[in-house]
């Protein structure tokens, strides 16, 4: 073989490798997905905790290589690192130490001041089930569509951790739907709000909540566990690892261990969990007519989980006395998102009374919506799985 | 002192008998075959008798130095050898030993061999060779080539749990493997044809979701009243007066947030009164550390010196 010959037989092979010679359209559009991901976050500011991790993930997935070579650079090849990473998503781990340091960041406080709140917490899984019902008429199974479902709980670990579990292959499209569409929380919600509200109820003061004992704050974190999960075991992964982050915060003996759970281990399992769902999405398994019907689900679901927790709360109003209304403004809040949608309660509540201010109002239904969708996620994994 | 000694041991008395609870009691005796003539074969390519064991917990079982016997009079008749890692049974996975009255072929080739046209006891014991984990007896009836297994792997007691296998399409004979064998997820397939439109899961759904946070809303609205009355009575004892006779106003659950952050405020306002700004000054001693590391006659390369 001539010198020659030797240069050109190599520089095939090379070229082979390359992701220029194994590019398709497919990968073309993802690319581009990731792109506006990250144009999202750091232009206009949405999510970028979320949505630079998850859109450069997209880039990382989507480039395209040989998987005949053997090189193992997939996320989806055994033993690859990508792989290795993942195994957080698809075995499901990441989700409950992401808790843990919700867990370890929220303070329950206005829910323990107002446990009626709850309710409105518990109503707005309305779009988790609302959705569900959906999907199946389109088609799907009883599982899948529960992980898709799921979308409509707002929270994004609690729809990675249920789709690992009930439908694995729709993961990666369930996992970005479901970050999208929170990020997206400043869009969608207002106009509904706007829509199911009068200007009057806009303009409800609520009573001012009461002060919360450190004992009642320690007590929380322990009921609340024995008694969801009680109720639905199949929560324990998630609501035991938040009320656990939740005890390490209020007990006040262990405060090194909730700042590292609220702080590093938060951001690392973040980076992680982001840059791994976004790298699954991989434009062979992602580009399906699937993805589109679960984006078109998801954005149903976070519709009717935020009318579901407005209009509950018009219809709690109706055996309320005067001095005890609730502002319908924060039902939306119900919906988990923590804790964008409570702002978007209080920045509406302003819009209409620059005296109004709902956000510790709003955090009740908000931190009872994160354990109202991880205890529906348990249902549906309870009579699911 | 004792206090503590005594919660100590209480501690330690309920892990040893969760770890007890957790440990080889859910070691089950799965499936049987006495007598074997053109079943399964073993490693050396003969057809013997098999006893399947079941690891029913969702932990890995490790069985080593339980005993596995054929007579209720000698419990102790076969110990299974310890440092073999076959055997440790993954969760709710099986393995099988051979009675073949054969102990030097390996760990799992019994010294005791099952009786064809007879009763056979078969019990496993655990390491202190007394506690009875799990026994069986196979009856006389069973057919050369058939099994006695149970219905569903590791569950269920007596003979209703148990039944014989004669490996036809029906009833068919899993060595090593699940004794039901499931292809489809039922609860998935009970919820396609009964529940087609998902009201019914909804409705559920939606019901436990609302019990589970009605039932937590509903506690601390009574651990709220609690502390409230415990803060209450601690008040006016602190004052001497009777709980009843405390103003309402003055209770303690009626502080507001609102409340205590103006109090916190005309505090800070009072402590803080001052004409001036305050007037401190800060000095940092500015040291520049040194280490060899960072050093630059390490870091340069010397000439020669000639």
């Amino acid at each position: 073989m001539s010198l020659n010959e030797f240069m050109a037989t190599n520089f095939q092979q090379f070229w082979e490798l390359t992701g220029f010679a194994n590019a398709t359209w497919q990968h073309l559009v993802m690319l581009v997905v990731g792109l506006f991901f990250l144009w999202l976050a750091i232009k206009k500011n949405f999510e970028p905790m979320l949505l630079v991790p998850i859109g450069f993930g997209i880039l990382i997935g989507n480039i395209p290589f040989n998987g005949a070579a053997g090189l193992e650079v997939g996320i989806y090849e055994e033993g690859s690192v990508l792989n290795i990473l993942y195994n957080g998503v698809s075995a499901g781990w990441y989700p409950p130490l992401i808790f843990l340091g919700i867990g370890a960041m929220t303070d329950f406080s206005a829910l323990i001041a107002n446990p009626k709140l709850m309710l409105v917490g518990a109503a707005a899984q309305f779009g988790i089930f609302g959705a569900y019902m959906v999907a199946l008429a389109l088609g799907f199974a009883p599982d899948q569509a529960g992980a898709i479902a799921i979308i409509g709980g707002a929270d994004g670990p609690t729809a990675i951790f249920l789709s690992s579990k009930l439908a694995p292959n729709l993961m990666g499209a369930i996992a970005v739907s479901a970050y999208s569409y929170m990020a997206l929380v400043p869009l969608i919600q207002p106009p509904i709000m706007r829509l199911l509200t009068t200007k009057h109820e806009r303009v409800i003061k609520m009573k001012p909540a009461r002060a919360v004992s450190q004992n009642e704050k320690i007590i929380f974190p322990i009921v609340g566990l024995l008694l969801t999960c009680f109720v639905v075991p199949s929560g324990i992964p998630l609501l035991g690892m938040l009320f656990f982050g939740n005890l390490l915060r209020e007990c006040g003996v262990t405060n090194r261990l909730a700042k590292t759970a609220s702080n590093a281990l938060t951001d690392i399992v973040t980076i992680l969990l982001g840059m791994t769902v976004g790298a699954s999405t991989q434009a062979s398994e992602f580009l399906t007519l699937d993805t589109i019907f679960i984006f078109a689900l998801g954005f149903m679901a976070f519709i009717i989980a935020s009318a579901s927790g407005v209009l509950f709360v018009k219809i709690f109003n109706l055996f309320l006395p005067a001095s005890k209304k609730l502002n319908p403004l924060i039902g939306n809040a119900g919906v988990s998102a923590v804790p964008m949608s409570a702002r978007i309660s209080n920045n509406l509540g302003l819009e209409y009374d620059p005296s109004n201010y709902l956000l510790m109002h709003a955090m009740g239904p908000n931190v009872a919506g994160v354990i109202g969708s991880a205890v529906a996620a348990g249902v549906l994994l309870g009579f699911l799985a | 002192m004792k206090k503590k000694l005594s919660i100590l041991l209480i501690a330690i008395v309920g892990c040893a008998v969760a770890v007890s609870a957790q440990g080889r009691r859910g070691l089950r005796i799965n499936e049987v075959m006495v007598q074997n003539d053109s079943n399964y074969v073993d490693d050396y390519g003969l057809h013997q008798a098999w006893i399947e064991l079941y690891n029913s917990t969702y932990a890995p079982m490790e069985i080593s130095s339980v005993y596995l016997s054929n007579d209720p009079a000698q419990p102790k008749k076969y110990p299974v050898p310890l440092g073999d890692v076959n055997t440790e049974i993954p969760p709710r996975q099986h393995v099988v030993f051979w009675a073949d009255g054969e102990p030097n072929k390996g760990t799992f080739h019994l010294n005791f061999k099952l009786t064809p046209g007879k009763d056979n006891w078969i019990g496993i014991y655990d390491a202190n060779g007394v506690t009875l984990i799990d026994s069986i007896t196979i009856p006389a009836s069973l057919a050369p080539n058939s099994s006695y297994a149970r219905l569903r792997d590791g569950e269920g007691s007596g003979v209703e749990a148990w039944s014989i296998r004669d490996g036809s399409d029906e009833a068919y004979i899993t060595p090593s493997s699940n004794n039901r064998i499931i292809d489809t997820n039922s609860k998935v397939e009970m919820f396609a044809e009964t529940d087609g439109h998902g009201f019914g899961l909804t409705l559920m759904a939606m019901c436990i979701v609302f019990s589970a946070l009605l039932l937590l809303s509903l506690s601390f609205y009574a651990i709220s009243r609690i502390g409230a009355r415990i803060s209450t009575r601690n008040k006016a004892r602190s004052q001497g007066i009777e709980t009843k006779l405390m103003p309402r106003e003055e209770r303690p659950n009626h502080d507001s947030g609102e409340e205590i952050a103006a109090i916190v405020m005309a505090l800070h306002d009072h402590l803080n009164a001052h004409d001036k700004e305050s007037t401190i000054l800060t000095i940092n001693k500015v040291r520049k550390s040194y280490s060899p590391w960072s050093s630059k006659i390490y870091g340069l390369r010397e000439l020669p010196h000639r």
